[in-house]
């Protein structure tokens, strides 16, 4: 009997022992990258890094494909499973934390300090998600088609005007060398045009939306400067100077590369490959000023808490020691896009001083604007879109504005404002 | 008209008609191609070619390494196997259910069968789309019996993948048309000979029913195997994800358009073989029985 009771109490320790030595809560993240091995393997590092640096949590990765991560996301929240860790991409983020799928960021004080600013997640007031790194988009030319051009090579303090920017386009067709003197990338349709070319019309000094209200679209997308914007846009492709919306896919790839294109409007993702291409003839370029400043765009893919996790904690303990310099340097480093910080950016391979893509980092530094931080950018998005190729393909700028505008504000009248006051 | 002349314009209708199937073979016969010619080229090279005729020749700097990047990008073979099993699973059960059904409504006799059948055949003309969240938010709240006992919910699971669609509106449509041409004899005899119904069914009509069989698989295995959608909403582990979705982790910032047609070379192949192994029943089918709209 006293043998039983013995070995009773040993079983009673050892599942309690055992039980204990499992106490490390986990902590689901839930990733975008599925399929990019070098994400894959960095943000590994960081998990099983954050995993050994303390004894509370574990954090467990879920990948999924980028493309249809934003599905995922919704049906997940919808039966409500969702991670307690999500990355989000920035212009998504105000949507989802409205939604209520996302919970502000608890970080300690000075966390972000050093952050760009396109990387940092605000909505309402509150920081809801903060991005490993940003994007940036430059002009890609040539310095040889400039020089022999006697065109200026612009710089970040004197950028290249509107009117002097449409002066080298002309330039550059009547050469006769090219097939279009300007590829701003019409074949790349969906979020890209709107992430490209709205800083265009931004520069000219209209906006999508009215960003102090974000309630009305009135005389912003569709003001003076709104059809200012649309009739230089318009004219880029009446005159032959781009290609339109029916541009080939493949051509936008290979077209500036080959030599079709003197100048193309891309972003920091393609720099490596370009440069291997292109070689030191290659310039990036800022954004020309309509009058309103050099404007691109900016936010990527930032981490976030869903706002049913119930570890919290656990979760911005995660994305603090995440965005540890060091880490944000290997993420650039490997995918090559551009770090968060200006410490990152030091010790990253490309974007330290005179490291090949050093340029997009105080492009983004200094002329990024993020996209309108609402809930209603992703119906938004998808009118502005369709008035871009609109006026690209010739439809009457004012009525195409003013129709996008009615869209618009109907949009935010059927979802009550989405959450800013009517 | 002159024998010759005849003959020579007969000579000249079949070579319009050959012309013409030609034509026809390659409009389905250039893509295949394209994708195959493309999967052995590099990303430039592929983009650069896409333009002309060189998209079709195995031409430029051809190689295997399309195909040797999509195995270190995807786990094909995990995603293959679960697409393989989803579907065979999925295949046989419909084909079971659906023709049990089917069987019902063309040989037994019960109150509301045409009822039944009607709502059944009316649920054609709405798409997946349209009930995939009610199905998601339903599949969420079910039970299943798990390692630990009792669980709720069925997302993350191969089951999620294979139930909700074994009972198939158009697998039971077609059994049921085939079944209901069959001569009412056949049956009549089986019963006079004191078979039950389960014998009428296994031993009288599935043997005979070879065509509609091949054309109901052929059909369900397409839907299985480019399973999608339902897939993305339903599942999160990496090692239940079907081969469809795999397609989805080239897509990156910088597209990867080779090792993508390397991956739906292969992604193709089981699918070409499926039907070529059925092709004889299922134009068999057709050509009886007959989809006939």
């Amino acid at each position: 009997m006293k043998k039983a009771v013995s070995l009773l109490v040993v079983v009673i320790m050892l599942i309690t022992f055992s039980g204990l030595a499992s106490a490390q809560t986990e902590l689901s993240l839930w990733y975008h990258g599925a399929g990019n091995a070098t994400e894959r393997a960095i943000l590994i590092g960081i998990i099983d890094d954050f995993n050994a640096s303390q004894s509370d949590y574990t954090v467990a990765l879920e990948e999924f494909p980028q493309e249809s991560y934003n599905s995922s996301i919704v049906a997940a929240a919808l039966a409500e499973d969702l991670p307690d860790i999500i990355d989000v991409d920035g212009p998504v983020m105000p949507g989802w934390a409205w939604a209520g799928y996302m919970a502000p960021l608890n970080l300690s004080e000075g966390a972000l300090d050093d952050f760009l600013p396109g990387a940092i997640g605000s909505w309402n007031g509150e920081v809801y998600s903060v991005g490993l790194w940003d994007a940036a988009v430059a002009i890609y030319a040539r310095r040889s088609v400039l020089e022999a051009n006697d065109i200026r090579i612009p710089t970040l303090d004197d950028p290249w005007t509107g009117d002097e920017f449409d002066g080298i386009l002309e330039t550059l067709q009547a050469t006769g060398e090219f097939e279009y003197a300007f590829d701003p990338g019409m074949a790349w349709k969906g979020e890209w045009y709107n992430y490209a070319f709205t800083p265009f019309l931004q520069s000219f000094g209209g906006d999508m939306i009215d960003r102090s209200t974000y309630l009305s679209a009135e005389g912003v997308l569709n003001g003076e400067a709104g059809i200012a914007f649309g009739n230089w846009w318009q004219s880029l492709f009446e005159r032959g100077l781009a290609p339109g919306t029916s541009q080939d896919g493949a051509d936008r790839e290979t077209g500036f590369i080959d030599g079709k294109y003197a100048l193309q409007w891309n972003g920091n993702w393609a720099g490596v490959t370009s440069l291997a291409e292109v070689g030191d003839d290659l310039l990036f370029l800022p954004a020309p000023d309509f009058g309103n400043g050099s404007i691109i765009g900016a936010a990527s893919w930032q981490f976030g808490i869903s706002s049913s996790s119930e570890n919290k904690e656990g979760a911005n303990a995660f994305i603090e020691f995440a965005i540890q310099d060091e880490y944000l340097a290997a993420f650039s480093d490997g995918i090559g896009l551009i770090p968060s910080t200006s410490g990152a950016a030091a010790i990253s391979e490309y974007y330290s001083e005179g490291g090949l893509l050093e340029v997009f980092f105080e492009l983004s530094n200094r002329q990024a604007l993020v996209r309108p931080v609402t809930p209603g950018y992703a119906t938004m998005g998808l009118i502005v879109e369709k008035a871009l190729a609109d006026i690209a393909n010739g439809a009457d700028v004012q009525d195409t504005l003013d129709a996008a505008v009615d869209e618009i504000e109907q949009d935010i009248e059927d979802n009550g404002g989405y959450g800013f006051e009517m | 008209m002159t024998a010759m002349s005849y003959e020579t314009r007969e000579r000249l209708i079949l070579s319009l008609r050959y012309a013409l199937l030609i034509l026809i073979a390659a409009i389905f016969i250039f893509p295949i191609l394209f994708m195959v010619m493309s999967s052995l080229k590099p990303d430039l090279q592929l983009l650069r070619d896409s333009a002309s005729l060189r998209a079709f020749l195995p031409v430029g700097d051809i190689s295997l390494n399309n195909y040797a990047d999509a195995f270190e990008r995807v786990p094909i073979l995990r995603f293959a196997f679960n697409s393989a099993f989803t579907t065979a699973v999925s295949v046989g059960a419909s084909i079971l259910l659906n023709s049990m059904a089917a069987f019902s409504f063309a040989f037994l006799q019960w109150r509301g069968k045409a009822v039944v059948l009607s709502l059944i055949i009316a649920t054609f003309i709405v798409p997946f789309e349209v009930v995939a969240i009610p199905m998601l938010l339903i599949v969420n709240n079910l039970p299943w019996i798990g390692p630990q006992g009792i669980e709720i919910g069925w997302l993350n699971s191969y089951h999620v993948q294979i139930i909700p669609f074994i009972a198939d509106s158009l697998g039971i449509f077609l059994f049921y048309q085939y079944f209901r041409d069959l001569p009412d004899e056949l049956v009549e005899a089986a019963r006079i000979d004191g078979a039950s119904i389960w014998q009428i069914y296994t031993r009288i009509i599935m043997p005979i029913a070879g065509p509609i069989l091949a054309t109901v698989a052929i059909l369900k295995f397409l839907v299985m195997w480019n399973a999608y959608l339902w897939p993305l909403m339903t599942i999160r582990s990496e090692e239940l994800r079907p081969i469809m979705v795999g397609l989805q982790y080239f897509f990156q910032l910088n597209i990867a358009w080779g090792e993508i047609m390397a991956y739906l070379s292969m992604v193709t192949i089981p699918v070409l073989i499926f039907y070529l192994a059925l092709q004889r029943a299922f134009i068999e089918s057709i050509a009886t029985s007959g989809i006939k709209g």
